[in-house]
């Protein structure tokens, strides 16, 4: 089973990304759960959702607790929120952000981190580009499947489709497409750098 | 048809696979998706021929509901909590009108204090009204249930209380089978009344019943939910050939047959004790399960005979008498043969407080021991309840709870000037 | 204005008959024909206003709906008395639920028939002032405010006889009741508390708002058959003495109705969507005094020494009525 927590502010799209997360896994034929830790409608509020994808049908409820995956949509979070808490060893992190771990205060923190597992990407930037809005969570969405190889872009891409208009969805699906890229290319780099 | 879906998109759904003639319904947390589904289907017409009425209260939703049923149409509506109690003079009154509503209780706690998440309060407080009460495990019961509670309604001519955890199951997306058309007309035939009110047939409903005859309808309802206890496992057997699935019954066992200690829940954390389970099964203990399904009417019978061999019962429950302990394990104690000590309350998700695996094998474990005490509070912030117990030993204080609470941690309302 | 081009000269409690009248002019319950949808045998006290009132307004409204109609009735005298179980005295599908939900219940009833395409069956919802002002007005107004096709009739003898003369909302000031000794200086209802109804309805603009008394009892069927004419949201509310409640004899039921629109306290108009299309003029406006002395309840103002200043205030309500609604016939507003 593989597990993600999902950390941002009400009116980003937090539970929506925890949902099409979810779309995407049963399109691959696989279990997924998808629900989230808010409860009365506050935008700009500390959301949590969480997602666990696996072969078999899945039974537990509880909140995620020791995620193998941590995306954080929103940056403003990451010292006011205890966004790390309980990631089992190895765990990925993705952080929504133009800027790197060390302007985030995070270089300690992600020092013993497998380079792989950890990926900052601008995905609020893509996603005024295509979207036109600040709703970073497709573009989240796309460098999560690069980063992890957990789900296909494709499959991304259909869930995206499946729960949105075209118009909605068609800028969602590029903005997603544009992460997935980015973080190919940046994976590739970072690959290169280390071999050479 | 397979589905990754909300659990309330699910269920409203389901519900419209059955027909339902009325649909009224006041929004609450959080059952809201169910009936803004169900809305968007009138619109969409869908539903056709089906009334959608946006009421001022949840005591109008069930007063409409009873009016509607009353004159033949299936009726149905959804709530939760504050909803719940604020129609609760209505809902005695479909019971005993006999009047076979479906409705949707999404689980959530009952202030003061306001609380918005899940537990079982709400509809536990209801217990006693004559409704059937049934708990959905997952939301493919939930699904399931819904579709069983109209037939077995129109069957007993009593109303159905569908319950499914709020938020943890109402807001979870989840892979689901949703049935088709087809398969629903063949088990739920059109709703036939036996009494109507009619024109063509003219009679008075609901006049005034004195001491002569009371007892004798009181008894009537009783057994009426006695026959429910037939009915319920044969539609839910019915619904395993019709559609494949087994879901619904009186209760069901998981890894129960030679256990020594068993768990028993209803609702949503079954899913969570089952997990645990297999983990301390793994390490020798001979620990199972009892999901309960249908809490009324109570299935004595089948609890006496699931616990009969059992050395100790832990409850797991999401709800709480107060002044006295649990109310589920207040039930089950009744129907176990051992020792009632042998029977420990465990009082846990209170308020939406998360039910964790690791809470649960804390808890088993200690049980297992034999060190459990009968009644316990899962997961209880000792340190905070101790203070405000201490505090008020020595100066007594009225006041809300949660408020004087915030006093002892110095935090209170700032005065102007 | 459902006006009759007849006047009638009515005396003591006797009303005039109707052989003076052609077939079509006559009353329903002249006719041999009527439902008696509230039939004999039923509990009522002598000379219940309320009795009366439901037998007249359910046979006009079987009448106008070809008896196609469905009742849904409040807790209250009216229910309890019709409905001794085992046995009843309604003719027409009829159904109790609870105190406060009539209006509610008949919203539910008629949106069944509307989803059965059975349209011709129309709806009553019906219940005391209590049942209607007080507990029940939420599910009224939400009925209003949906234009819910229900006819909603409210019996309104100022207060909650049923459970021994309490006050209501609809309780007159001044008026006495068992529960109106601890609020306010006096014995009776307290100025400036109570809500009238059907100005309320009004507010909601629905299709049709009438008020009537059991004194005009053609008045009564001929707004209840006007309701019936419209479909939609409408409200009817009949002044019905309670001859226990108001401590009168109960032979005088009928004129103490004609005496509290004689002397302008019970305004009787009709009015659509909210805008009074017309009003019953008063012939000869009498002292408030005449309504109140043979009622029992208002004893206490006519002790030695007579309070001459609640009684003004009463006659100052009755003024504001007949000003407010322009009530005084035209020859009467000139004296």
């Amino acid at each position: 089973m593989f597990q993600i927590r999902i950390h941002g502010r009400g009116g980003q799209g937090v539970v929506t990304a925890a949902e099409l997360l979810s779309i995407a896994a049963f399109r691959e034929g696989r279990h997924a759960q998808a629900f989230p830790s808010f409860g009365s409608e506050r935008t700009g509020a500390p959301v949590v959702a969480f997602c666990r994808i696996a072969d078999e049908k899945i039974r537990n409820r509880e909140p995620v607790v020791a995620p193998d995956a941590v995306i954080i949509q929103d940056p403003t979070l990451l010292h006011q929120v205890d966004v790390f808490g309980g990631m089992v060893p190895d765990a990925y992190i993705l952080i929504n952000t133009s800027r790197g771990f060390d302007a985030l205060g995070l270089r300690d923190f992600v020092s013993g981190f497998d380079a792989n597992h950890r990926s900052t990407v601008p995905a609020t930037e893509i996603a005024i580009r295509h979207v036109g809005k600040p709703l970073p969570n497709a573009a989240l969405l796309g460098a999560f499947a690069a980063v992890t190889g957990l789900l296909g872009i494709d499959s991304v891409a259909a869930a995206i489709r499946e729960k949105f208009a075209e118009r909605i969805a068609e800028p969602n699906v590029a903005a997603a497409r544009e992460a997935f890229e980015f973080m190919h290319e940046k994976r590739e780099a970072l690959a290169r750098a280390e071999a050479g | 048809m397979l589905k990754q879906v909300e659990g309330s998109q699910a269920v409203a759904e389901a519900v419209a696979l059955c027909r339902p003639e009325v649909i009224c319904a006041y929004p609450i947390s959080p059952q809201t998706h169910i009936v803004e589904a169900l809305g968007r289907m009138v619109t969409a017409g869908q539903l056709a021929p089906c009334e959608f009425i946006n009421v001022e209260s949840e005591f109008a939703a069930m007063s409409v509901a009873i009016g509607a049923s009353a004159a033949g149409a299936r009726a149905y509506t959804a709530t939760a909590s504050q909803g719940l109690l604020y129609m609760a003079e209505a809902v005695f009154n479909a019971a005993g009108l006999g009047l076979p509503i479906v409705m949707t209780i999404a689980n959530r706690a009952i202030g003061a204090p306001i609380n918005i998440w899940n537990d079982h309060t709400d509809a536990l407080s209801q217990r006693d009204c004559g409704w059937i009460q049934l708990f959905a495990e997952d939301n493919q019961e939930a699904v399931d249930l819904h579709i069983q509670a109209f037939r077995l309604g129109e069957e007993l001519s009593l109303p159905v209380m569908v319950c499914m955890d709020g938020y943890i199951l109402t807001h979870a997306f989840e892979r689901l089978e949703l049935p088709r058309q087809e398969q629903v007309d063949a088990y739920l035939p059109r709703f036939e009344p036996r009494q109507v009110l009619d024109p063509a047939e003219p009679l008075s409903i609901g006049a005034m019943v004195g001491p002569e005859a009371f007892m004798e309808v009181r008894y009537l309802a009783h057994a009426k939910q006695q026959q429910a206890l037939e009915l319920i496992p044969a539609w839910a057997e019915e619904f395993h050939r019709a559609f494949g699935r087994e879901t619904g019954g009186l209760l069901h066992l998981y890894r129960a047959d030679d256990a020594e200690t068993i768990v028993v829940a209803l609702g949503s954390v079954l899913g969570t004790v089952k997990d645990t389970v297999d983990e301390l099964r793994e390490t020798g203990l001979r620990i199972g399960v009892l999901g309960l399904t249908c809490f009324r009417p109570w299935p004595h019978l089948a609890v006496r005979a699931a616990l009969a061999d059992v050395r100790r019962v832990v409850v797991i429950e999401k709800s709480l008498a107060v002044g006295l302990g649990g109310i589920v394990s207040a039930n089950v104690r009744g129907s176990y043969t051992g020792h009632p000590d042998h029977v420990h309350a465990v009082i846990a998700g209170l308020g939406g407080r998360p039910i964790t695996k690791r809470a649960l094998h804390g808890v088993l474990r200690k049980a297992a021991e034999g060190e459990l005490e009968p009644l316990t509070f899962l997961d209880l912030n000792r340190q905070a309840v101790e203070r405000v117990l201490t505090r008020e030993r020595e100066v007594r204080r009225s006041g809300p709870i949660a408020e004087s609470v915030l006093r002892d941690l110095g935090v209170s309302a700032l005065k102007i000037g | 204005m459902t006006d009759q081009p007849i006047k009638f000269y009515q005396t003591g409690t006797f009303t005039v008959g109707n052989r003076l009248l052609s077939p079509e002019q006559r009353s329903v319950q002249s006719n041999m024909r009527r439902t008696n949808s509230l039939n004999s045998g039923h509990r009522a006290c002598q000379g219940c206003g309320e009795a009366l009132g439901a037998r007249y307004a359910i046979d006009a409204a079987m009448e106008a709906t070809e008896r196609r109609l469905i009742a849904a009735n409040a807790t209250g005298c009216l229910e309890v008395f019709s409905t001794p179980y085992p046995e009843t005295s309604w003719q027409i599908p009829w159904i109790h639920s609870l105190f406060g939900n009539a209006a509610a219940v008949g919203t539910g009833i008629a949106a069944a028939l509307r989803v059965r395409g059975q349209t011709d069956v129309r709806v009553i919802a019906q219940g005391g002032d209590g049942g209607t002002t007080d507990i029940g007005f939420a599910c009224l107004s939400g009925m209003f405010e949906r234009n819910d096709d229900v006819l909603y009739i409210c019996y309104d003898n100022g207060g909650y006889m049923n459970t021994g003369v309490q006050r209501s909302s609809a309780t007159p000031p001044a008026a006495r009741t068992s529960t109106t000794m601890p609020v306010g200086k006096g014995t009776g209802s307290a100025f400036g508390m109570g809500k009238f109804v059907p100005a309320i309805a009004m507010a909601h603009e629905i299709p049709y708002v009438a008020t009537a008394t059991v004194a005009d009892l053609r008045g009564l069927e001929a707004k209840i058959r006007r309701a019936m004419e419209f479909r939609g949201a409408r409200y009817v509310h009949i002044l019905v003495p309670c001859p226990l409640g108001w401590g009168h004899a109960s032979e005088q039921t009928i004129r103490i109705a004609r005496l509290a629109r004689e002397t302008g306290l019970f305004p009787e108009f009709e009015a659509e969507s909210g805008n009074v299309t017309g009003v019953t003029r008063i012939r000869r406006q009498l002292p408030v005094e005449e309504y109140l002395r043979p009622q029992h309840r208002f004893a206490h103002l006519f002790r030695d020494p007579p309070r001459a200043d609640l009684i003004a205030q009463i006659q100052a309500l009755a003024d504001r009525n007949i000003c407010r609604y322009g009530l005084l016939a035209r020859q009467e507003a000139e004296r």
